[in-house]
């Protein structure tokens, strides 16, 4: 079977290339997808099994990083019905939902994620970094045993992170459940891949190191750093120190740790669908 | 009137107030105990208070983070002492205004009269009045583009509670089209030009007077209703288009030019030099990789069969002096659209940018009044870099910055973008374009507004309240982004047949050129979209309000295209015609307001002619105490502002969106050590990479420019072949930024020596293009780097920028600088001179000296050559090029980015009249590099090195000690690479 990914794009989502290129990498069929295209029906979310909103700085982060589109994607009716009732039900019928940087932080502000009570009221936020300032900056990530579909069989990995408000915050009460669901997905962490509060390992002062979770269905999956920019061996910061671990180029990985996390994707929906 | 407030929830550290209020203590000393931010935004929009109230919580609120309110002061509810409110003046771009407005349209499901305007309050406790007005001054504000209230708590309750009034733009004038009568005294036409600042002679404007007394023309303009007097926008027209900025008039001029009392004549600068060289290359290049030089907005490369680069470095000087966040955003939205408007459009794929400042710690007396601090300089203009790049997801890959006081009143802001383009798009070669009879006008992107209407030299005039500024403007990366998104898609479906930007000129110069390629158009302005109304058809001609393009869009895609524009939220308009009148006619509603031949509009001047000369200078070597004490000089000079670690800068750009870079500008070991040049894969099933980097050293010209030009190539050159790039496959563009070099008695005594020194720099251009065989592409000239305050000159050193682009054939293969392990082996390539002319050892010893480094371009390429084969047989571990600091520094850098301890023996390198050990560390010899090299590949290595100048002097350790023996086998340095790395990053660390 075809496996469908929708990559959003337009109103200042500016991931949409890579991360179209990361989908059909890992095999599916993606589709980079203005959001009016989406809004006026000219391409339609049930033909596709996962839909991506990429990292970017959607409506310039103006109002909020993610505010914005979350707003316009909230309120806009598709062919006589809400598009956010439609990416509801594309949930419900166990498809899967991936944000990356902004996409994560629209999917928190439109309240689909962490959704522990119900979907659409916002739980947690992506708040300024600590530091007051973006930084482009390689963080290590300790990976969480937990039912998230994009993370099957990944224990650590290292990703750039690229972004000035991605300090995850919520009540203690909130962080407690994230904890008792499993939805903490991902952690900032040290060079053994312990969790870590230290700057810069966590880059933004993320409450618990948190750089990543997901929903209770484990099928809508957000986080700060960037998979998509982790799709070669070279994208890696230290990959000139690392090669001479291998004889010759032939035997370079091919790909980058990155590449994995769609490739769970696409391999869970040929399972399922 | 209706008012939003937002800001973080009392509980939680107002973060971005408290990074303010660190800036603030370090920079002015003032220490308010704390601050706190509030955003407003205003409305002239009718809302029933419920409905606001909705859409301030879901709108405007993120609610775990935020509190809000409607129409009723968030600052209440807070202890302050004092309260400052800043927002724009009328006119001034107001990017969360347009938000804010278009998400309550979007909440509310329809369109809404009237406009949001967004400020920001900041509430300070402690201080007094004289300390906030300080800060407010000197951080906060910008008397160009906004306005400011301070209050005191007491006041601000008394009479604070409403906030500014809102910045609405009062339109003031009927349309109304002026006619000049130029049959006046010289005085009167000299006067008239400066009123106008249109730059043009007395000689310049009789020529145009004189075109109108010609029967034809009188004819013909007669039946247009026109008379024998230009109007304005005639006459604003012809001098825009004439200008030094579009015509480079100095760089086409004839020049007599006398050196060592030798005369003689060059036929412009740019055809005899830079593209002369070009020509000649390409002419003996077995394998041509140009695809189109310098008659275009960029010049464009081959990349592969399939695949062209577009690539354009501009200047954006003077409006980054006045309003350095702006200037500096506008400049990269601004070479951006060169990109797009390359050929048929290419996609940007990376920006670069280099910066020339004063020194940010330079006292505060020393600075003008009507001068902004250098420090707010660098940071305003490191922040419209980021939002450039960032917020429009194009990374920023490579740059410098470079600090000389003769920046100080007017700093240089280079910003560089390179765009991918498929060289067929829709059957066409998509680097050609072609405007036909018949295609129609269309302008697409933001609307027209006073914006830039004569640049800079209008923000001196005082302006009435409810007037829009047009000094200076600010960049609206959503609405680019959109229209970029829009244009890439219009491009692929091939529907439109041409398109330029709207950068200098507005559309006066768009349309006048792309008018060129049809040869004719009718504009029709009174439908061109405006930002508010009340401007003159010259001035919606002559904007330069951001974010335009224009295109040429044929009649039987017109609907398609318009349609897509819908869809994509981007504003298009049809304002005209193109055809092949061989005029330009520009239509106020019915009326003509210009009707001006195309040849006479574009080539109606004659070539200015000038003068240059040039002798050397009189420079001597200084006396230089011998000193033992090396250890403490490197480290002094590894803090220099010219050398130390410009991580603080770097690290907020984003300089891997888009997932390309492979060389990133910080590597090594602990991700910090800094890269000779950008290598990225641009394509997903390639593995051939793009490899940018620069050269440049005003100091070096100070001595000669002949040789500063001649080493700007060969360090553009060396930076890219130490990551990588194949010396064949190398192509470069120039920016000259100079000081006023035409001749005036009184204006510009110095003017021929000015001359003189570009034309030396031009020569080198031209000699070590040919001499390393890599042509230019594309290039711009700035010839105004002098401002004058309160009666005195002030000028920059003449500076050139050459950017390099280059190929690298698999990126697999590309290098960085860090040493990667412990007995690998150190080699310097490349002869060390004693030439320190020039060099940051004798800017230490306050000395410029004479002995500036001399490029050997033919021997260069030789052992570039070779050096490349070595990389692309995967031989080197790491390789780092010698520049400011010499090898010293070079040596140290390959330490501490690779974490481990070096032992060297300099008496081995490769020297010539080296005499003292000063002058082996801190010679800046062009050509040479410190490469390290696996054990086990010394053979190999050597092998195909052999022929060249280069010399194994020693070996990297595992403990982080760094050794280097002398000329009489001392130990000349001994330190600790850890406080050697502290010293370069310490500068900085903001």
């Amino acid at each position: 079977m075809k496996v469908k990914a929708l990559v959003l794009s337009g109103e200042g989502i500016n991931c949409d290339y890579e991360t179209a290129l990361a989908f059909s990498l890992a095999g599916a069929e993606s589709k980079r997808v203005h959001i009016n295209d989406l809004i006026a029906g000219w391409e339609k979310l049930e033909e596709f099994h996962i839909i991506a909103f990429p990292g970017g700085f959607s409506f310039g982060d103006h109002l909020g990083a993610g505010k914005a589109l979350a707003n316009k994607i909230k309120n806009a009716f598709s062919q006589g019905t809400k598009l956010f009732d439609g990416l509801k039900d594309f949930i419900e019928n166990g498809r899967l939902v991936i944000g990356i940087c902004n996409g994560f932080q629209v999917l928190v502000k439109l309240g689909l994620l962490p959704a522990l009570k119900a979907q659409g009221n916002q739980e947690v936020s992506l708040f300024f970094n600590d530091s007051a300032r973006f930084e482009d900056r390689w963080v290590k990530l300790k990976v969480n045993k937990t039912n998230c579909v994009f993370t099957r069989g990944i224990e650590r990995i290292d990703l750039p992170c690229r972004h000035a408000e991605g300090k995850f915050v919520a009540d203690r009460k909130t962080i407690n459940e994230l904890w008792k669901n499993s939805l903490v997905v991902m952690q900032y962490a040290d060079d053994s891949y312990n969790p870590s509060y230290r700057y810069p390992l966590n880059p933004n002062g993320s409450i618990d190191a948190i750089a990543g979770i997901c929903d209770k269905t484990g099928r809508v999956f957000g986080l700060m750093p960037h998979p998509e920019a982790f799709l070669f061996f070279e994208n890696h910061p230290q990959w000139t120190r690392l090669r001479n671990k291998f004889i010759n180029i032939d035997e370079m990985p091919k790909k980058g740790d990155g590449q994995k996390i769609f490739e769970n994707a696409v391999d869970y929906i040929k399972m399922h669908f | 009137m209706h008012r939003i407030e937002v800001c973080t929830k009392p509980d939680l550290k107002d973060v971005i107030g408290a990074s303010l209020r660190r800036s603030i203590m370090e920079d002015l000393g003032i220490r308010p105990q704390s601050i706190r931010i509030i955003k407003a935004f205003s409305m002239d929009i009718p809302f029933s208070i419920k409905q606001l109230e909705s859409a301030a919580k879901k709108v405007f609120t993120d609610p775990i983070t935020q509190i809000c309110s409607v129409n009723s002061p968030l600052a209440a509810g807070f202890d302050f002492d004092w309260l400052v409110e800043i927002g724009f003046k009328p006119g001034v771009t107001d990017n969360e205004g347009r938000t804010a407005k278009e998400s309550l349209e979007i909440f509310t499901a329809k369109k809404l009269n009237g406009s949001v305007f967004s400020s920001t309050q900041y509430l300070f406790v402690g201080g007094n009045r004289e300390e906030i007005e300080l800060i407010v001054e000197k951080m906060l504000a910008n008397p160009l583009i906004e306005r400011w209230q301070v209050f005191s708590a007491d006041e601000w309750k008394l009479r604070g509670k409403r906030g500014l009034p809102l910045p609405i733009v009062i339109a003031q004038k009927k349309p109304k089209v002026k006619e000049f009568n130029l049959n006046v005294s010289d005085e009167k036409l000299e006067a008239l030009s400066e009123m106008r600042t249109l730059s043009l002679t007395v000689q310049e404007l009789k020529i145009f007077r004189d075109y109108f007394k010609n029967k034809d023309v009188l004819k013909k303009r007669k039946k247009l209703g026109l008379k024998g007097n230009p109007t304005d926008a005639e006459l604003e027209c012809f001098a825009q288009t004439q200008s030094e900025h579009c015509k480079h008039k100095v760089f086409n001029s004839l020049i007599k030019y006398t050196e060592e009392s030798r005369t003689h004549k060059i036929d412009g600068l740019f055809k005899t030099f830079i593209a002369g060289a070009t020509q000649k290359i390409r002419n003996s290049s077995k394998n041509d990789f140009c695809v189109s030089v310098f008659n275009d907005n960029a010049g464009i490369i081959a990349f592969d069969e399939n695949h062209n680069l577009a690539f354009k470095v501009e200047t954006h000087n003077s409006p980054s002096a006045l309003d350095p966040y702006g200037g500096a955003l506008t400049g990269i939205v601004g070479v951006n659209r060169d990109i797009l408007g390359a050929g048929l459009g290419a996609k940007p794929i990376f920006n670069t940018n280099v910066l020339c400042f004063g020194s940010p710690f330079t006292s505060e007396e020393k600075i003008p009044k009507t001068v902004l601090h250098p420090k707010r300089v660098l940071k305003g203009v490191r922040l419209g870099i980021e939002h450039g790049g960032n917020r429009i997801g194009i990374p920023t890959v490579n740059g410098t910055v470079f600090f000389d006081d003769s920046f100080i009143v007017r700093p240089l802001v280079f910003c560089g973008t390179c765009g991918l383009m498929p060289s067929i798009v829709k059957g066409k070669r998509s680097h050609l374009k072609k405007a036909m009879p018949g295609d129609k006008i269309v302008m697409v992107g933001g609307r027209i507004g006073k914006d830039g209407i004569h640049g800079a030299t209008f923000s001196s005039m005082k302006l009435a309240e409810g007037s829009p500024v047009s000094a200076v403007q600010i960049g609206a990366p959503i609405v680019q982004k959109r229209m970029q998104d829009l244009l890439l898609e219009a491009r692929d479906k091939g529907l439109f047949d041409s398109i330029t930007d709207n950068g200098a000129g507005g559309l006066s110069s768009s349309v006048g050129e792309m008018a060129l390629q049809s040869n004719g158009a009718e504009l029709w302005l009174e439908r061109a979209p405006l930002k508010y109304p009340g401007l003159q058809p010259w001035e919606i001609l002559l904007s330069e309000a951001q974010e335009r393009m224009t295109l040429a869009v044929p009649p039987e895609k017109l609907d398609e295209f318009l349609s897509l524009c819908r869809e994509r939220d981007v504003e298009a308009t049809v304002i005209g015609e193109f055809n092949d009148s061989g005029f330009f006619q520009v239509k106020y509603g019915k009326k003509t307001v210009l009707f001006l031949s195309l040849d006479f509009l574009h080539n109606g001047l004659p070539k200015m002619e000038l003068e240059a000369e040039w002798s050397a200078p009189n420079f001597k070597e200084p006396a230089i105490e011998n000193t033992t004490e090396f250890t403490s000089v490197l480290k002094k000079m590894l803090s220099h502002l010219n050398v130390c670690s410009k991580e603080w800068i770097v690290r907020q750009y984003d300089h891997e969106v888009l997932g390309n870079t492979i060389i990133k500008p910080l590597m090594g070991k602990y991700n910090d050590g800094p890269s000779d040049s950008a290598v990225l894969k641009v394509l997903p099933d390639s593995w051939q990479g793009v490899v940018v980097s620069n050269g440049m050293n005003p100091v070096f010209g100070e001595i000669d420019t002949y040789h500063m030009a001649a080493n700007c190539i060969d360090e553009a050159i060396r930076n890219a072949v130490a990551s990588g790039a194949d010396p064949e496959r190398i192509a470069l563009l120039d920016n000259f930024c100079w000081p006023d070099p035409k001749f005036d008695s009184k204006k510009n005594p110095d003017g021929k020596k000015k001359l003189g020194k570009l034309v030396r720099a031009c020569r080198a251009c031209f000699d070590s293009a040919i001499e390393f065989g890599v042509p230019f592409i594309s290039g711009k000239d700035s010839l105004s780097g002098d401002r004058e305050i309160n009666g005195v000159k002030h000028s920059i050193k003449p500076t050139l920028l050459i950017s390099a682009i280059g190929l690298i054939e698999d990126v697999r293969f590309a290098v960085s600088i860090d040493a990667k392990h412990p007995g690998d082996l150190i080699y310097v390539l490349g002869v060390t001179r004693n030439e320190l002319g020039g060099s940051l050892f004798y800017q230490m010893h306050g000395a410029i000296g004479k002995s500036v480094p001399v490029v050997n371009a033919k021997k260069f390429k030789k052992l570039y050559t070779a050096l490349h084969k070595a990389i692309m047989n995967g031989l080197v571990q790491s390789c780092h090029d010698c520049s400011e600091g010499g090898l010293a520094v070079a040596l140290v850098e390959t330490a501490f980015s690779g974490m481990l301890g070096l032992n060297v023996d300099l008496s081995k390198i490769p020297m010539n009249g080296i005499e003292e050990d000063w002058q082996l560390l801190f010679s800046e010899s062009a050509g040479r590099f410190v490469v390290t090299v696996k054990k086990e590949n010394q053979n190999e290595f050597e092998g195909l090195l052999s022929g060249n100048d280069f010399a194994l002097v020693g070996e990297t350790i595992d403990s982080l000690d760094l050794l280097v023996l002398g000329l009489s086998g001392d130990a000349i340095i001994e330190a600790d690479v850890i406080e050697l790395k502290n010293a370069w990053q310490k500068t900085l660390k903001w």
